[in-house]
Formats: structure tokens, C-alpha cells, sequence
């Protein structure tokens, strides 16, 4: 059938609207690098390696926020990827049948929680427990760790990354079900033939199956761990210095944008904030990019079989 | 090992129960009529409202629809007619890599777009950063759901002699308007409570107003506000902002939840109802 002007209208506004995607990131890109592009210069006072942040002469030291970002990260994902995965397993394999939705669905009800809200408990809940119980207790049962040494205020770098790993936890399981739902049925069928018990097959030929794409949800988990903002801005105490324990106040590049960028008026505090924002930005698509891969090769075979274009 | 993964998933829902409880005990006892009636009293006065912030949130979340609503179900669409393309394969990977970008950078990006120019925070600004935040969302559920539809239904109104269009449109789009419904409905619960991206556009504002050009309150910049303020007022309110964005929340889930159970009923019943063209 011949191609009417209706037709030709339909296809160019599917074929814009699938263009304004990647059209986006490419303005979010340059717009941002543009924006950053003056702390480039020697004298902006800009540095990733510097220790000191003081708006008003001009020193703009970036390293404690992206330590901290980056060490919440890691303490957050320590916890939350194993809980995580091992909830996706229940979920998908050994909870009983008529369970395994309703777990999925509080899962999913678990991520769809904003994040004010997490701030909001953790500040009411949390903060308090580590203050008065959490903080004396590890410290007593550690009294030579460094970690766990310092002051026992509440608001610090532990507050964030328990916050941070309750908060990531969901995803990393949502991701690790659709993943281990993926696995075909023959490698499943070909393992209980063989004999598995049902543990077996599920550690013998369903997890090595799955392993690339369980990898990939907990780097999403990192990533959004990484950009998280408002709960971590809430409880992690704000505080410019590099952390030298989890119990101190520290502070995340995210965190640091949500505090500053809105009051940021001087030319050079501005293209600082914005090269934070670059920082943040260059480590969550990197983290973000190889996890979509990692999770698109597993499940590709899945993928990959939809009908073609017509 | 069977039982370590028992309590791994145990604890994985643990904290939902500790925090649903808490907002629901804490947050409906701040409950009252003055809530949704008032705008807030000044700071330390007891009394006063979140009427501002709820009118604010809505008015922001419709923004957002006016952008994400066409742009994404329109990709959506392409992505699922078009699978194999070389556009359709960027687009894909790069709306999943956006939507796990931190929401704060869209909040960025609409300021030094809309804020910076202008001079002013502003609502539109709000609107925008949300709106490009519910794009990929939009557009990757759509393709899921109109990848569902049958083959055989889009070759039959094409063998019918219907235009490629139309076909789309009235055949595989309607089949699939449910699915796409739903999916619709929880971009909307994401965005609405969004806070990070909302900081430095729609900034918030202690008076009511629905001026676009102008700051404009939001519930979660209300939530996040209180939630440090020393007055026990303010952090009572934010106890109960949190109940009434959960409870939309939640209650945009639990629609989305009915839409497709109604849609499976009826498509076990049978195609009978397919009133043909």
C-alpha cells in the first residue's frame, strides 16, 4: 500500500520523538561540560584533588565529596547486593508459587518510595538508633578499628550508607529476578534430569547462567547509589573534609548540588558546582553503561528474538 | 545456604514494613483538614497547611505529562515498530542509561536552560526537569506493551486495507492502551515524588500559586524542608506530607495494578469484544 501524508506525518513524529532521547543527553552533555568548562582554567580554584572547599576565597577542592560519594557507594553496595540478590533468589526460585508475586510486588513497592520519604524515617529512625545504640556498640566491640572510631553524633557517613543500601536493595533485586527469569527452561530441565535437587540446579545451571546479568543489577544498584541525593543530603551531616571514619559527618557530589547549586551565585562557585555535576555525571554513565550491557548480553538472547522491524 | 537466603530476603523487606508503619502511624495522626485547605503558617506558628504544596505537585506533575506523555509514548511506538534499526538500538540503550542518571543533573540542565536565562526560578522549569525525567520511562513500558500485541491483529487490519497509521494507532495502540495506562501511571508516581530535580527550578514557595513563571511549592520540597526544621509543627507536617504522597503513590500503583488485572479478564474471555472496524 502506498505511503498517504498521514502515514508520512506518523512515522516523522515516532522517528522525532525516538530522535529527542538521545537528542536530550546530547544537550544535558554539552550543556554541562559547557557550564563546567571555566573551572578547566589554572586559576579557578577548581580541583579534584583538593582538600579545601571555601566559597568565599575561592578554593574549590572536589576530593571529600567524591570520596565520599564513592566510599557510601561501595559500604551501601557491600551490604545491599548480597541481600538484594538473595531476595531475588527466593523471589524467583525458591519461594513457594503463590508467594513469589506478593514478594515482588513489595519489592517493587520498596522502590517506588521517594527518596524525601527515606530521608525523612532515616532522619526520625535511624539516626537516633546509630546515635544512642548502633554507634557504642561497634565501637565497643571494635575499639582499635579506625572505621568505627570518633565521634558518636548520629548524622554521619554510616546513617548514609545504611540509608543508601536500604534504598538500592530493591532495584538490585528487580533487576536480579528479570534476570533469573531469563534463564531458559532447557537449563533448567537439563540439570533435573541430570538429578539436580532443586538448590542444585538453582546453583549449578541457574546462576552461572545468570552471573553476567546479576553482575549488571548490582552495578545499577551502584549507580543509583551513586546519584542518590536527597535521603543521603539528609543524614550524611554535610560536612567539607575527607572522612577518615564512618562515623564522622562527610559529604557526596550529589549532596553537595542539592545544598549549594541553588544558592551558588558567584561566576566561579557556579562552574565549580558545575564540574561536581560533570564528576557525578562521568562516574554514574560509566557505572550505568557497562551494567546496561552486562544486563542487555544476558538477557539478549530474550531481547533479541522480537519480531523484526515492519 | 537456602536459609541464609530466606533471611536475606526477610530483611530486604523489613525495612518497608519498619518505614510504612512509621509514616502511616506518625503521618495520619498529623492529619487534618486544615492540611489540604491552608498554605503554611509562618515558621513556629502552629496551624497552617500544605494546600500550596499539594496544588504545586499536581500542577508540576501536568507539566511533566505535556512533555513526557507525547515525546515518550511516540518513541515507544517507534521503538516497537521499528525494533531493528540502528535508531531504535540507540535510542533504547540511551533512554535506559538516562533513566539512571541522578535525577538531580535533569534539575541542572533545566536551570541552566530555563532558570539561568530567564533570571527567575520558575514552575515551567520544574515541569521540564520532571518532564525529561519521565521520558525513557514513558517510552521504554510502551514498547514493552506494544510489543505484546499480537503480530497477527496489526496484519490483519493492514490485510483490512487500513493505513499504516491507523493500523497503529487504532488497532496496536488501543490493544495495548491499558498496558500503556499503567505504565503511564507509574512514571506519573516517580515524578511526583521527586525531589532533587525540583531544588534549583520550581525552588518551592511558602505562599500558594499556580503562576508557571513564578516559584511554585511542591509536596516533597515541603517534606524535605520540615523534615530539619526544629518547630515540631513543621516536622509533624512533613510526617503527614509523606502520608499523602505515599498514599498517591501507592494509589497509582494499586489503578495500574486493576488496569491489567480488568485487561487479562478480558482477554481470557476471548477476542468476542474486538467490535471490528
Amino acid at each position: 500500500m502506498p505511503e498517504t501524508p498521514a502515514d508520512r506525518a506518523y512515522r516523522g513524529y515516532t522517528t522525532l520523538s525516538a530522535i529527542a532521547i538521545p537528542a536530550l543527553v546530547c544537550v544535558l552533555a554539552v550543556l554541562i561540560a559547557r557550564a563546567a568548562l571555566p573551572a578547566l582554567a589554572a586559576d579557578s580554584g577548581v580541583s579534584v584533588i583538593g582538600r579545601t572547599w571555601d566559597v568565599g576565597r575561592g578554593q574549590f577542592g572536589l576530593l571529600p565529596a567524591l570520596v565520599g560519594t564513592l566510599t557510601t557507594s561501595f559500604f551501601a553496595l557491600c551490604i545491599a547486593a548480597p541481600l538484594g540478590l538473595g531476595a531475588a533468589v527466593v523471589a524467583a526460585e525458591l519461594a513457594p508459587r503463590p508467594l513469589r508475586a506478593p514478594l515482588a510486588f513489595l519489592l517493587d513497592l520498596l522502590a517506588a518510595i521517594p527518596s524525601v520519604v527515606y530521608g525523612l524515617w532515616a532522619l526520625a529512625v535511624v539516626v537516633p538508633l546509630l546515635r544512642t545504640r548502633v554507634m557504642p556498640a561497634l565501637a565497643d566491640a571494635f575499639p582499635n578499628a579506625a572505621l568505627v572510631a570518633g565521634p558518636q553524633y548520629g548524622p554521619s557517613m554510616l546513617a548514609a550508607v545504611l540509608v543508601l543500601a536500604i534504598m538500592i536493595l530493591p532495584y538490585i533485586s528487580a533487576v536480579a529476578r528479570e534476570v533469573l527469569l531469563a534463564v531458559p527452561r532447557t537449563q533448567r530441565d537439563a540439570a533435573l534430569a541430570l538429578g539436580a535437587t532443586r538448590w542444585e540446579m538453582i546453583r549449578d545451571a541457574v546462576l552461572p547462567y545468570a552471573r553476567t546479568g546479576l553482575i549488571g543489577g548490582v552495578m545499577l544498584g551502584l549507580g543509583r547509589a551513586l546519584g542518590e541525593t536527597m535521603a543521603v543530603t539528609m543524614v550524611i551531616g554535610n560536612r567539607h573534609t575527607l572522612p577518615t571514619s564512618l562515623f564522622e559527618p562527610g559529604y557526596t557530589l550529589s549532596s553537595l548540588l542539592a545544598n549549594e547549586f541553588g544558592e551558588a551565585s558567584a561566576e566561579g562557585h557556579v562552574s565549580a558546582l558545575m564540574a561536581a555535576a560533570c564528576l557525578l555525571l562521568g562516574v554514574t554513565l560509566l557505572v550505568n553503561g557497562l551494567a546496561q550491557w552486562l544486563v542487555w548480553r544476558t538477557q539478549h538472547g530474550r531481547i533479541g528474538d522480537h519480531r523484526g522491524a515492519d | 545456604m537456602q536459609g541464609l537466603l530466606w533471611t536475606a530476603a526477610v530483611l530486604a523487606v523489613l525495612p518497608l514494613v519498619a518505614i510504612v508503619t512509621h509514616i502511616v502511624g506518625s503521618g495520619f495522626a498529623a492529619l487534618s483538614t486544615s492540611l489540604f485547605f491552608k498554605s503554611p503558617a509562618p515558621a513556629g506558628v502552629s496551624g497552617g497547611g500544605m494546600a500550596n504544596g499539594i496544588a504545586g505537585t499536581l500542577l508540576l506533575v501536568a507539566m511533566a505529562s505535556v512533555i513526557g506523555l507525547p515525546l515518550g509514548i511516540g518513541a515507544g511506538l517507534f521503538l516497537a515498530e521499528r525494533a531493528g534499526t540502528r535508531l531504535a538500538r540507540i535510542t533504547r540503550f540511551v533512554a535506559d542509561v538516562l533513566s539512571g542518571l541522578p535525577s538531580i543533573v535533569l534539575g541542572i540542565v533545566a536551570w541552566e536552560l530555563i532558570v539561568r536565562p530567564s533570571g527567575q526560578f520558575s514552575a515551567i522549569a520544574g515541569g521540564v526537569a520532571l518532564g525529561a525525567l519521565m521520558l525513557p520511562l514513558v517510552a521504554r513500558a510502551t514498547e514493552e506493551m506494544v510489543r505484546l500485541v499480537p503480530n497477527a491483529l496489526r496484519e490483519s487490519a493492514l490485510a483490512l486495507g487500513y493505513s499504516q497509521w491507523r493500523t497503529s494507532l487504532t488497532v496496536v495502540l488501543r490493544t495495548a492502551l491499558p498496558g500503556v495506562l499503567t505504565a503511564v501511571l507509574v512514571a506519573l508516581a516517580r515524578v511526583a515524588g521527586e525531589t532533587a530535580p525540583l531544588l534549583f527550578t520550581a525552588l518551592g514557595n511558602a505562599y500558594w500559586s499556580l503562576n508557571p513563571t513564578e516559584p511554585i511549592a511542591a509536596l516533597p520540597l515541603q517534606i524535605f524542608s520540615y523534615a530539619q526544621s526544629p518547630y515540631d509543627d513543621q516536622r509533624a507536617q512533613a510526617w503527614a506530607g509523606a502520608f499523602l504522597l505515599l498514599v498517591l503513590i501507592a494509589g497509582l500503583s494499586l489503578i495500574a495494578r486493576l488496569v491489567v488485572r480488568a485487561r487479562q479478564r478480558l482477554l481470557r474471555a476471548g477476542p468476542s469484544r474486538t467490535d471490528a472496524p
